[in-house]
């Protein structure tokens, strides 16, 4: 099978978050760059995919050419190409979607499966998946946190609370996943040496006009006393028992 | 938490090993009322001691830095967080190998016994995991260790305060720091400010940043070094501790290898240098991980990679063992690779003790506490002096240029006379075009081109012969000519006129001008106005501080010649002892003056004819200064020697150099006058004088008397280091400085090989030299002496080993050869009674 | 008119819809107007009714038994054509955003999730939420019909004071086969064990200061005690040592009990963005300066390992 993965280039935030002077941007002059832990698991879920059923698994971004270490990052764990659909500046939900849309088009492989995370690090959109199958005409499961393919049909779990919904849908359809569908390896040394010579293409969307228009960011502010200290080591048990009466939490 | 106090004795800025081991050795040493600060959580605040890899090789080249890490080691050992687990120094290629050789011999001449060269399949025996049919041998320390940093740093700093000395106050971040008249006197914080008598920035890389708050210099920059950790690895599944195989540093490719528990750590040297400024540093809030563990950039990982694979290929190339962790770790460099420690040269009371790394920071900690308090610390650490750095050595390009050049030699096999490439041509002196035309091979000092030997003399070759000693083996020509022995027998013919303008100058002036110098100088003084004075410079317990030139140039103004390279240390020293009140001062003329000097038979008979002042013997002796008509010049001449010939320094105001070189370069072209490079003045013209040279012969660790360099009376007059001194003219010297030649070149291959300095010596059966007090005899200093046909090293011998005669060996990269001592003492072997210098 | 698309499980109704249509009274719009899909939605017309509702939308389709997003989707989608609301929202729940992403795929609108404001103009004005909350973003929706959902927890769900007429339109959804292609087929109960964190009133949450899976003895017993469950940090649920249910942050749950005990969790912003809207939050952690402490109400210094066990042994008596 051909499985498609999406991922996105997002800084590794710290505590603090600093933004540009025209707090347009997180400042991320002095951060790293990863993804979002639902996009491990969508990586490693296609690989191994792959892994048990034989066939290709591509990497696909929306973002500005740095994006491309991600995707090298993630070759490095197992996919066999990347995709960058390369961009200047940050395009909203629809936006990304249809750029997506138009690079697996233009690709012209017909994805059996295309992953997602369930919603992405920074702007946690949680529609991108769901714009790609309307366009292309498929099913999607979202927030999946239980795969398996069978058949030609894909039966996904969900979690609610602390119980599980079953959705079951013929390939090729579309999921996105969240942390916790499967632990992610690390890439090897080999596998980062083979991620040098895997190819990277480069396609470049056609911009769209943003309908969900960023005009600004702003840090909320935290609480400015900080915490009460209720006391230093186990003699301080007796003031938070006495804390969790007053508020009812205990008898 | 508590509140700041409001004063302190002293304010340790930094709570990484170094501020921790700071506080603590204070606190031992009897200081109390200790403050120590950090602007980041306990007992990790975020610096580099947090991420650093903790692993300690003993060996380096550098005894000063051997010294500091086994005394480190030792503390590390004591506080039980030391884990010995050995390590190799694999070579890839032959060069490396003699290399290692090189560097065996180091160990040996620090002491470091239990070291050995082994082959490849010993190095599989011991570290099952490697390849090794890629490397050719290995260097093998089985007292390699690995180190809990943190763990040391907080159980110091919680001695400190268990002995009631320190008070510890983490995320409090400094805001600035007050001088009033030259010293510090406050350090300002976001909670609160302190008064204090001495503040030491224990900073890391972010100790530019607090100094420049005083107005101070720390020239350091902070600097990427990557490493990632890789795992689980099968062959530790079994491991019980950290580590249980010996670290692997893999020299060539600029990479090392190290279990860590489960995982193996891959880290390297070999990527660009990356650097930053301080400022560059997010705080501990806005950093993703710590401030100092920048993101990873795997690009310039990529080739470390595939020699990783290469050295590794069970671990490295096993697919399942995954990169759970990798960094850019921030580390603090400088431009000569050495740390900064001690008082600054700007503000009186502010300390630095900066670009320590984790093998170095408990033995530094204790050696600045030790100078704070006593004034000196046991350990000579004059190459980590921060009063070592001349202005143009603290901008901002000059760090980032040499931290530059110097990152990728981490590992390097680095020559003991080795040119750096960048920041050149920063000062000239005024004969530099001439030189330059000469066909001037140039080596740096302190910024100073100065001329090592002269193509131009290169005719001399055929003239001399075999007498030039030439060098067959490459490692020995390097940074080397044998037109440095050609410059020097003609300089015994006829003349030779050296630059010298890298010296540095100053005056000591004002009514208390002779109480400091004084002070100073183990010799006397007080002498007749126009008299040149050759002193020793001692330490409190009458080890060299340094040795000097002083003019006596009217009652109350002498003038202080010195090396470039120890000069700003020495100009520190004698402005230390400089009354409060102002009756003496410094005034630094190295910028002022240049200096040529021309010595050799025909010197008095050249100069002679371009002055109408009387240069006779009878006018104008040995030891003394005057200024001389050239010309249109008015010179300060100064009839010393350092070559072992008679001669002048001739000093005029830099703008009329030039005239003066061309004086006396006209002058002196029928009477065979040559240039002559500091290849003969550094090293050949001194060595068969037996001329001692500070930072090789001459340091705090040896006095007077076992340099033989005392003189039969001592003055009256207090000096520094006098009680020493006296006691030590009372004792028999332990050791004693001779020079021994060389017998035969011819090593294990049949190749004619040099000493270069820094070996071995030992006894014909191979045994060390030990002193009583531990020090251990090896070659302080080695040359051609072209006039005696002979190689000469020079060593401190125990007394028994003393005796002109005596047979010994010297080991030279792996192989032994014969010496034998030929001079004890200060008796030179060229021209014993100095009857060229004299008449 | 404000039109909430209000989920619920055979007529019990989501916690956050109700926050949803609280927070949609406070837009400044008279009428909130709620559309409930599938069996058991009639069930909630009375608990609309007090949450204010004008009118109420009860869809339902024969075959549409169980959860089926798409044909949710439509079911708003032909809400929207009837009534002409000017914004449509949703709770910031999975199934919120869902619904709510579907109905914007479908009628090629741009949609806001997790929504802190919303002034509703030309353009709707939105700040909404990055990095789940760490960061606020202010857009422009530029739409024919705004879309969006509400951040989770930013309000209490409140009865309004005076209760909506609660008028009821009952409509049968136009269905393609294709539109219920995607629904909950089975469901497997109790995979994480007890009340969920996402439910409980009160989580006793480790960090990678417990140290291990043995370690969380001490918590669970103390969540037993209080009555709550346990929560951890994403660290620990990359070690292993607690199940990924139980996984509390941006990536984990949303949650927001009464009592948040957070022990041994330095509190990265990726954890505070799950917890931050705890009613109160007391931290037990040796670090006095970890960024836990900006967060949290109350605070213990010390060692969890000896505070937990004093603690348990402090309720007993």
């Amino acid at each position: 099978m051909d499985v498609l993965v999406c991922i996105k280039r997002v800084p590794l935030v710290g505590g603090e978050i600093l933004l540009t002077e025209d707090k347009m941007e997180i400042d991320d002059r002095r951060l790293g760059f990863g993804l979002s832990p639902h996009e491990e698991c969508a990586v490693e879920a296609g690989v191994r995919l792959i892994e048990e059923f034989g066939g290709t698994v591509t990497v696909m971004t929306v973002g500005k050419a740095a994006a491309e270490e991600q995707l090298r990052d993630q070759l490095a764990i197992g996919p066999d190409r990347a995709i960058l659909v390369e961009t200047t500046s940050e395009f909203d939900p629809q936006g990304t979607a249809g750029a997506l849309v138009e690079a697996i088009r233009s690709d012209g492989t017909n994805f059996d499966l295309i992953i997602l995370g369930a919603e992405s690090a920074d702007t946690a959109g949680y529609q991108t998946g769901i714009r790609i199958a309307h366009a292309l005409g498929r099913p999607v499961i979202t927030n999946v946190k239980g795969i398996k393919v069978e058949n030609g049909s894909i039966r996904c779990e969900r979690q609610v609370g602390s119980d599980r919904e079953v959705y079951e849908v013929p390939l090729p359809a579309v999921i996105t996943v969240k942390d916790g569908v499967n632990i992610p390896r690390y890439p090897s040394v080999p596998g980062r040496i083979k991620a040098r010579k895997k190819p990277v293409d480069k396609v470049i969307p056609t911009p769209p006009v943003a309908r969900l228009e960023k005009t600004g960011l702003s840090v909320p502010p935290t609480k400015s006393t900080g915490a009460k200290i209720l006391g230093h080591g186990p003699e301080a048990a007796i003031a938070l028992v006495a804390l969790l009466r007053e508020i009812g939490i205990a008898k | 938490m508590s509140s700041l106090p409001t004063k302190a004795k002293v304010v340790v800025i930094g709570a990484g090993i170094v501020g921790n081991s700071v506080a603590y050795h204070l606190a031992r040493l009897g200081w109390r009322d200790l403050v120590q600060l950090d602007k980041g959580p306990l007992p990790n605040p975020g610096g580099s001691t947090g991420h650093a890899s903790n692993f300690i090789y003993p060996t380096d080249h550098s005894k000063e830095m051997t010294q500091i890490t086994l005394e480190s080691m030792r503390q590390y050992k004591e506080m039980g967080v030391f884990t010995e687990c050995g390590g190799i120094e694999v070579a890839r290629t032959s060069e490396r190998m003699q290399e290692l050789a090189r560097r065996m011999s180091s160990a040996k001449a620090w002491g470091i016994e239990d070291v050995e060269i082994i082959s490849p399949e010993r190095c599989k025996e011991l570290v099952p995991f490697l390849d090794e049919t890629v490397i050719l041998g290995g260097f093998y320390t089985p007292s390699v260790g690995v180190v809990d940093s943190v763990r040391g740093g907080t159980i110091m700093r919680e001695r400190a305060i268990e002995l009631g000395a320190l008070q510890s106050f983490a995320n409090t971040e400094v805001l600035g720091i007050d001088v009033e008249e030259g010293r510090v006197k406050r350090v300002r914080t976001d909670r609160g400010d302190i008064e204090a008598e001495y503040v030491v920035i224990a900073c890391g890389c972010w100790s530019p940043r607090i100094a420049s708050m005083a107005g101070a210099s720390i020239p350091l920059t902070p600097a990427v070094h990557q490493m990632k950790d890789l795992g689980p690895v099968p062959h530790f599944a079994n491991s019980k501790g950290d580590i249980e195989f010996p670290i692997v540093r893999d020299m060539d490719t600029n990479m090392y290898e190290r279990q860590h528990g489960s995982g193996i750590e891959v880290g390297s040297y070999a990527h660009r240098a990356i650097l930053y400024s301080p400022d560059d540093i997010p705080s501990n809030a806005a950093a993703t991980l710590s401030p100092t563990e920048f993101p990873f950039t795997q690009e310039d990982f990529d080739l470390q990679d595939e020699h990783a694979l290469e050295l590794m290929p069970e671990i490295i190339g096993d697919e399942k063992i995954g990169q759970k962790y990798a960094i850019n770790g921030i580390l603090s460099l400088t431009p000569d690779g050495m740390p900064i420690v001690g008082e600054t040269p700007e503000v009186k009371g502010l300390w630095s003790c900066a670009a320590v790394w984790i093998k170095e920071g408990p033995g530094t900690g204790k050696s600045l506490a030790e100078m704070m308090i006593h004034g000196e610390s046991e350990i000579d650490m004059n190459t980590s002096d921060i009063a070592r750095f001349h202005e143009h050595q603290k901008a901002t390009f000059h760090i980032k240029a040499r931290t530059a050049e110097g990152f990728n030699k981490t590992y390097g096999i680095v020559h003991p006379n080795e040119q750096w490439e960048s920041n050149r041509q920063v000062r000239l002196s005024p004969y530099y075009e001439q030189e330059k035309a000469l066909g001037a091979v140039f080596y740096e000092t302190v910024g100073w081109e100065r001329p090592f030997w002269y193509e131009s003399n290169a005719p001399l070759l055929a003239k001399y012969g075999d007498a030039v000693m030439p060098r067959t083996s490459e490692w020995e020509s390097r940074w080397w000519s044998p037109i440095i022995n050609a410059e020097h027998l003609e300089m015994r013919q006829t003349a030779g006129l050296v630059d010298l303008t890298a010296f540095v100058i100053f005056d000591v002036k004002g009514p208390s001008a002779l109480n400091v110098v004084q002070q100073v100088a183990v010799r006397q003084m007080d002498v007749a106005v126009g008299k040149v004075v050759y002193t020793p410079v001692l330490s409190h317990n009458g080890g060299f501080k340094s040795d000097l030139t002083i003019m006596r140039l009217a009652h109350d103004c002498f003038r202080v010649v010195t090396g470039g390279a120890h000069g700003m240390a020495d100009k520190k020293w004698f402005s230390d002892h400089c009354p409060a009140d102002g009756t003496a001062q410094i005034e630094d003329l190295t910028s002022n003056f240049t200096t040529l000097g021309i010595w050799g038979p025909k010197a008095r008979e050249i100069l002679q004819s371009v002055t109408a002042d009387d240069l006779s013997n009878e006018a104008f002796p040995f030891g003394n200064c005057r200024i001389i008509e050239i010309g249109p010049l008015r010179v300060l001449a100064s009839r010393i020697s350092y070559v072992g010939d008679l001669g002048w320094e001739l000093y005029v105001p830099m703008e009329q150099g030039a005239k003066l070189w061309e004086q006396i370069w006209n002058a002196g072209q029928p009477h065979g006058l040559i240039p002559v490079g500091i290849g003969v003045y550094g090293t050949t013209g001194r060595l068969e004088k037996s001329y001692r040279a500070f930072g090789a012969e001459l340091e705090t660790e040896y006095n007077v008397i076992e340099t033989g360099m005392q003189t039969p009376k001592v003055k009256a007059q207090d000096f520094v280091g006098k009680a020493s001194h006296l006691s030590q003219r009372e004792a028999t010297p332990v050791a004693i400085l001779c020079s021994l030649t060389v017998e035969d070149h011819t090593s294990s291959t049949g190749e004619k090989r040099y000493m270069l300095g820094r070996e071995p010596i030992m006894t014909l059966d191979g045994a060390p030299i030990v002193d009583a007090k531990g020090r251990r005899s090896y070659v302080t200093s080695a040359g051609s002496a072209p006039s005696l046909g002979k190689h000469i090293l020079m060593a401190y011998l125990t007394p028994e080993h003393s005796v002109v005669g005596n047979k010994l060996i010297v080991e030279y990269l792996g192989d032994h050869y014969p010496v034998t001592v030929a001079g004890v003492g200060a008796a030179p072997l060229f021209d014993p009674k100095n009857e060229r210098i004299l008449s | 008119m404000i039109l909430v698309y209000v989920d619920h499980e055979n007529g019990e109704i989501d916690p956050l819809s109700l926050q949803a249509i609280t927070f949609a009274r406070s837009l400044g719009d008279d009428r909130i107007e709620a559309i409930v899909v599938g069996t058991g939605a009639a069930n909630c017309v009375p608990t609309l009714t007090q949450y204010g509702a004008a009118q109420i939308h009860v869809a339902e389709h024969p075959r549409l038994t169980d959860y089926a997003p798409v044909a949710a989707a439509r079911a708003v989608i032909e809400a929207m054509a009837l009534n002409k609301p000017k914004l449509v929202l949703g709770a910031g729940s999975a199934r919120g955003n869902e619904v709510m992403a579907h109905v914007a795929a479908i009628t090629d609108q741009p949609l806001a999730t997790d929504c802190f404001t919303i002034a509703i103009g030309s353009p709707v004005q939105v700040t909404r939420a990055r990095w789940g909350g760490n960061l606020i973003e202010h857009a422009n929706l530029h739409a024919d019909v705004a879309l969006a959902t509400v951040m989770q927890h930013i309000v209490q769900p409140e009865p309004a004071s005076t209760p909506g007429p609660g008028s009821i339109t009952n409509f049968t959804i136009t269905l393609t086969d294709a539109d219920l292609l995607v629904r909950v087929i089975e469901r497997i109960g109790d995979v994480g064990g007890g009340t969920s964190i996402a439910d409980a009133k009160v989580i006793v949450s480790g960090g990678r200061g417990v140290g291990s899976a043995v370690g969380f003895a001490p918590l669970v017993e103390l969540a037993a005690q209080l009555g709550g469950v346990v929560g951890c940090s994403r660290a620990v649920t990359s070690e292993g040592w607690r199940p990924h249910d139980d996984q509390v942050g941006q990536t984990g749950t949303k949650v927001a009990p009464d009592l948040y005990l957070a022990c041994g969790i330095s509190g990265a912003t990726q954890h505070i963005a799950g917890c931050k809207n705890s009613k109160t939050i007391v931290a037990i952690n040796t670090d006095p300066e970890a960024p836990i402490m900006s967060h949290a109400d109350y605070a213990i210094i010390g060692d969890l390992h000896q505070v937990v066990p004093a603690i348990i042994a402090a309720l007993r008596s």
